[in-house]
């Protein structure tokens, strides 16, 4: 039994297959849309389609790109010796945010998760060990997500690029800053001490 | 309605933008779903508590389908486990496995049991039975165990040669069936099948660890009716 009309049913399903969106959502965001004046409503629609359609992945480093290139591999003042790998586009624009980091990128497309049999042949590790030599790179900074799944990829990774004489680094995973000692889990605080620097004074 | 159990953390799955569905292995109520809110925020009070293959004490949140983790205490977090490569791939197999064998909400302390003495040793030190000596014991906890003293046709105890996954045993050269197995591999496997699993981690690698190894694989899949996923993962790429 059909409870909406044909077409707003369409929108719901759409909508509900993008990612960390459930039914009880996919319907709360239709009947926004619904809402809409048709401008902004078509607004919309264009930005997806222009995207869809000027958007592709960089060759080089897999952020997404306008053109063969990104905006990050195209700038020469950027240290081409340092590559930071990170799992997805959104991972890279975190990093980005800090402003500590002047090198390129690797985007993995994913991290590898036994359990689910994901491995490195669905990840972009073949298109990482081709850079190593072509562009001369000296350091590669894991920067994987700090559970299970982008702590395997990061050893994974480092096993594999170690024997090739580079410098290899893992990020530090700590604590928040901002969060309370007595809230942290035993694992995180002990990497946090593991971790630990020697203050000035 | 609130409980206390303790489980081992199986697996995860990542749920709307924060939370997550953590798959236990419990103590009293076999396999248990539950909720973790707010997880995947960095300053969660979960936080690594709840990834595989942590022993946590729980309290949960009944619920209809899925319950809700309330509280989490690290037991173990198996750290020499998690930051070892090679120990963190044979720990998810064996994870893989507990999960294919255990049903929701039906208690199983004995795989619960066994599962954390497996995490246990894996953690003292990195030997390849760890997972082949699991899931033989396992096997044998479910009903499956093999015959290793005597030809599963003839009968006799004489020039044991062979393993045969449906019939679940050896086979004397005359009745030979199945794949191969050398006498260093049978004598592993009996010694395990009688207890003596902490000698048999002791062994150094050899061909008859690797045949054993691959044979309890085999054997393990064979009773769930599917592939283990995560076995030579790392080999791969
Ligand atoms: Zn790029
Ligand atoms: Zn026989």
């Amino acid at each position: 039994m059909a409870v909406y009309a044909a077409p707003v049913q369409e929108l719901i399903d759409e909508l509900g297959r993008l990612p960390g969106v459930g039914p009880k959502s996919a319907q709360r965001i239709a009947f926004h849309l619904l809402k809409l004046s048709r401008e902004d409503a078509l607004r919309l629609a264009k930005a997806v389609v222009e995207a869809k359609d000027r958007v592709a992945w960089c060759t080089r480093c897999f952020n997404v790109a306008e053109g063969e290139l990104c905006g990050i591999c195209t700038d020469d003042r950027r240290d081409a010796t340092v590559v930071c790998v990170v799992e997805e586009p959104r991972d890279l624009v975190a990093v980005e945010k800090t402003q500590e980091f002047r090198g390129r990128y690797h985007v993995l497309g994913g991290a590898m998760s036994p359990i689910e049999g994901i491995g490195p042949e669905h990840l972009r590790v073949k298109e990482l060990l081709a850079r190593i030599d072509a562009e001369e790179i000296t350091e590669v900074i894991l920067c994987t997500n700090p559970n299970i799944e982008g702590e395997t990829t990061a050893m994974y990774l480092a096993r594999l690029l170690k024997p090739l004489g580079l410098r290899v680094t893992r990020i530090a995973s700590g604590l928040p800053v901002g969060g309370d000692l007595e809230y942290a889990d035993e694992l995180t605080l002990g990497r946090a001490l593991e971790g630990r620097r020697e203050l000035e004074g | 309605m609130l409980y206390r159990d303790h489980g081992i953390v199986l697996r995860t799955h990542k749920l709307g933008e924060a939370d997550r569905i953590v798959t236990f292995v419990t103590e009293h109520r076999g396999k248990v779903r539950a909720v973790a809110k707010g997880v995947r925020k960095t300053k969660s009070r979960f936080g690594a508590r709840l990834e595989a293959p942590s022993h946590v004490a729980l309290q949960l949140y009944e619920g209809r389908e899925l319950d809700i983790v309330t509280q989490a205490e690290s037991v173990d977090h198996f750290r020499d486990v998690r930051t070892d490569l090679d120990r963190l791939a044979r720990a998810v197999t064996m994870l893989e496995a507990a999960d294919q064998l255990s049903l929701e909400r039906e208690p199983n302390p004995r795989l619960y049991r066994m599962l954390l003495g497996a995490l246990r040793s894996l953690a003292a030190r990195d030997s390849p039975l760890v997972p082949a000596a699991f899931f033989w014991r396992v096997l044998a906890l479910e009903g499956f165990e093999p015959v290793v003293d005597a030809c599963v046709t003839c009968g006799t105890t004489e020039d044991l040669v062979a393993f045969d996954l449906s019939e679940g045993g050896v086979l004397c050269r005359a009745d030979r069936r199945g794949q191969a197995l050398s006498p260093g591999a049978l004598d592993l496997m009996r010694r395990i099948l009688a207890g003596r699993v902490a000698g048999v981690l002791e062994e150094p690698a050899s061909p008859a660890t690797v045949e054993l190894e691959h044979l309890a694989v085999r054997a393990l899949e064979h009773h769930i009716e599917r592939r283990l996923r995560s076995v030579g993962l790392l080999d791969r790429g």
